[in-house]
């Protein structure tokens, strides 16, 4: 075999990790992708060794559970044929190992800075010089918009080539929130420091990635992760999605001047996230994952409030959903806006809700199952238009699934029996991988430890990754005026992207 | 439009009528309270994720405090939260807690410049920017100006443009890209105007502190007028924070 079979948040000795040459690792990657549309990359990446580059790439088949994943070692100062120029989903994967580690393609067709990381290889190239697509014509012109931008959110640049009011084309220009995550994860070896970064990667998704980092630790130490953490974790994150489902349904009524439902979506989500400051005394949930143990359990006090909390949540939630349905100032700019084709969909890889808004049936809770997810039935919401219209519909339907999720959840707390941590040291010279279904979409981490046990890599992978591009295909053709509620209606992450 | 009345109806009331008092719900961790009693000082300096503890005396510098509450989960008796929320001073030493000493955070009056009550006392338009912010900070800025807690009812607002605003307020830790837009973006505010730093990664850079991807010079060559500690900053934290800087005590 040249590749090995992985699960979700399996630890296996790094050795175990077949190395191929890269014309093979290359026809072999591909090869598992190219008519599977079962198949994404859920992460591929380059390490440093010995002054080569390894590079590991992690397919994911979504119908048999496995990861596949294989290795390859390249030379910084040689040429390689691209994974892109074969399946497009490579195609960032590719630029951020060219960035990093200034390893050249002779065939990929689009090789830009990915973030300008601080320890790119190439430190000529600067933010403030991004080599933006540009069309020599009197009749198109061009529209930049930040990075700084008019609301209250992360910096990035947009360049729309505009004919007219119509965008013929847009590039996003991503890295202002640049920090240095991965590298500082392997500086800073206190755990709690290492959990405090991952709260950090997104602050808006600070269960799915903590949650992401300690499933990845605890097997990494071989600790079997306990049921009332796993409990704690899994009713979280659905809390997570219906706050920041209802926060975005807010956002998009705003970007069409729908005053009303702006207001009652945006007041709806503050009792959810006040749950969390109920149960841990953090609004964005900072402090309530932790790697081994169960600092804040899940009390049936806390079941009776949050019942409380839903029962009130429910009907005014579905009352204002309806009545948006219905409107049809709201459905003429839903219906038909943003459209990404089923092709598009699949040949990019996207993930999440993303994927799930052109009949890509993508979920990690279903496809790799983590935490209670393995006992679950679960039943992604799926949508065919791949519109605006489409991915609010999601937006909907998963607040109320997540609703009846944690109804189900809560009918059995489970007692808590892991205050403390008692975690061993990470297995050396170990690989792992995990992956979580965040309310943005898969969600995955990567370790490599060397042969003391200490980090040697740190790999962290956000669903922005693969979805940014997919809003710069959905804003083709439409109307400049549509972008905000395009943008809304993906809400990317902006620092999940650029680490 | 009916309907649309109705589910107007439905909400009942939701702001805060006054959100200078209102309790807040369940646990939050607001200005923490060091007591005297004598503990193992190295373990608690090595549980801190940031370095805000010190000892010799004991302290907790609120501006490099991520609030994680893990020091108070294994001393109980030695630090404490209280569930205060005013947790803004304008002068940076003033953010550190020592042990024994239990007093409200304020403001220092005499640092306040006399154009801020003058000029921005009754309006204050603020452009936001976000600085390599994790994106929680700026959920809760915007629920500043939500139907709950309605910063607008005090003039207190985010505008679009630094043309239109009377200051800035910075959530993140600076990083090296977002370096030069942050100047960029200042030098366009029309002066009189002022600084506020909202949340730990602004004030100190929290767990960032020190990274080589960040460049913090821009906060040395300015006056600072607001810090606001949180992680992320409360709206209650931030909406009280910013009155007591623009309007005066009532008597």
């Amino acid at each position: 075999m040249n590749y090995i079979t992985l699960f979700n948040q399996q630890t296996v000795p790094v050795a175990s990790i077949p190395e191929i040459n890269y014309f093979e690792f290359l026809e072999l990657n591909t090869g598992f992708i190219r008519g599977h549309k079962e198949r994404h990359c859920v992460n591929y990446f380059g390490c440093i060794e010995n002054e080569k580059v390894k590079l590991y790439c992690c397919i994911a088949d979504d119908l048999t559970h496995e990861i596949f994943v294989s290795s390859s070692i390249v030379k910084t100062s040689s040429i390689y044929a691209s994974f892109t120029s074969r399946c497009l989903c490579f195609e960032k994967f590719e630029r951020e190992i060219h960035e990093n580690f200034g390893i050249k393609y002779n065939d990929h067709p689009w090789l830009k800075p990915v973030r300008y990381a601080h320890n790119r290889s190439d430190k000529n190239k600067t933010i403030a010089n991004y080599p933006f697509y540009s069309i020599d014509s009197e009749e198109l012109h061009e529209v930049g918009v930040g990075p700084i931008h008019a609301g209250i959110i992360e910096p990035g640049h947009f360049r729309f080539l505009c004919n007219g009011e119509q965008i013929l084309h847009l590039e996003i220009q991503l890295g202002f929130q640049h920090r240095g995550i991965e590298s500082l994860f392997l500086e800073k070896k206190k755990i709690n420091q290492r959990a405090t970064l991952a709260e950090n990667i997104a602050g808006d998704t600070v269960i799915g990635h903590t949650s992401a980092f300690s499933y990845l630790w605890e097997s990494l130490c071989g600790f079997n992760t306990t049921n009332d953490i796993a409990f704690a974790r899994t009713l979280a994150l659905e809390i997570e999605r219906i706050a920041i489902h209802t926060g975005d349904l807010s956002a998009v009524c705003t970007d069409i001047a729908y005053q009303l439902g702006s207001s009652v979506f945006g007041r709806l989500r503050t009792p959810v996230i006040n749950f969390f400051q109920e149960w841990c005394g953090n609004r964005l949930s900072k402090s309530l994952v932790r790697p081994g143990c169960n600092l804040f359990p899940f009390t049936p006090t806390l079941a009776i409030r949050l019942t409380d909390i839903l029962n009130a949540f429910e009907p005014d939630f579905t009352e204002m959903v309806t009545e948006l349905f219905k409107l049809p100032s709201a459905l003429s700019r839903f219906e038909r806006t943003g459209v990404v084709s089923q092709e598009d969909v699949l040949s990019l890889g996207t993930v999440g809700p993303s994927a799930r808004m052109n009949a890509l049936n993508r979920d990690i809770r279903l496809s790799h199952p983590f935490g209670l997810w393995k006992n679950i039935k679960h039943d992604p919401i799926i949508k065919h238009h791949g519109d605006v219209y489409s991915r609010v519909q999601i937006r909907k339907e998963e607040v109320i699934q997540s609703i009846q999720y944690i109804r189900t959840l809560i009918e059995n707390i489970p007692e808590c029996t892991t205050y403390e941590n008692v975690l061993e040291k990470p297995k050396p010279d170990s690989f792992v991988i995990s992956l979580i279904e965040g309310w943005r979409g898969e969600i995955c981490h990567c370790a490599i430890t060397d042969s003391l046990g200490e980090l040697k890599m740190y790999k962290i992978k956000d669903p922005s990754f693969h979805n940014w591009l997919a809003l710069a295909l959905a804003v083709r053709n439409n109307e400049i005026s549509d972008f905000p509620i395009c943008n809304k209606s993906f809400n990317l992450s902006y620092c999940g992207h650029d680490l | 439009m009916i309907s649309n009345i109705k589910i107007l109806y439905h909400q009942g009331k939701q702001f805060i009528p006054d959100v200078t008092t209102v309790e807040v719900p369940g646990i939050f961790r607001g200005r923490p309270i060091i007591s005297v009693n004598k503990i193992d000082e190295n373990l608690l300096r090595e549980l801190c994720p940031t370095e805000a503890i010190a000892t010799n005396p004991v302290s907790i510098d609120l501006g490099k405090c991520t609030f994680c509450g893990a020091c108070a989960a294994k001393f109980p008796d030695k630090i404490s939260f209280t569930k205060e929320y005013k947790l803004s001073v304008n002068k940076r030493e003033d953010l550190i807690i020592y042990e024994g000493v239990d007093k409200p955070l304020v403001l220092d009056e005499n640092r306040i410049r006399k154009e801020i009550r003058s000029m921005f006392g009754g309006s204050l338009k603020l452009r936001q920017i976000s600085a390599a912010g994790d994106n929680s900070c700026e959920w809760e800025l915007n629920a500043a100006g939500n139907v709950n807690f309605d910063m607008g009812r005090f003039g207190i607002e985010f505008v679009a443009s630094p043309r239109h605003a009377d200051g800035i307020v910075i959530t993140g830790p600076i990083s090296e890209n977002m370096a030069e837009p942050t100047q960029i973006c200042y030098d366009a505010t029309p002066d009189p105007k002022i600084i506020i730093l909202a949340g730990t990664d602004a004030i100190s850079g929290g767990i960032f502190s020190g990274a080589p991807a960040l460049n913090r010079s821009f906060l040395d060559k300015y006056p600072i007028d607001l810090y606001i500690a949180g992680n992320p900053v409360h709206p209650l934290a931030f909406i009280n924070g910013v009155l007591a800087l623009i309007r005066k005590k009532k008597k």
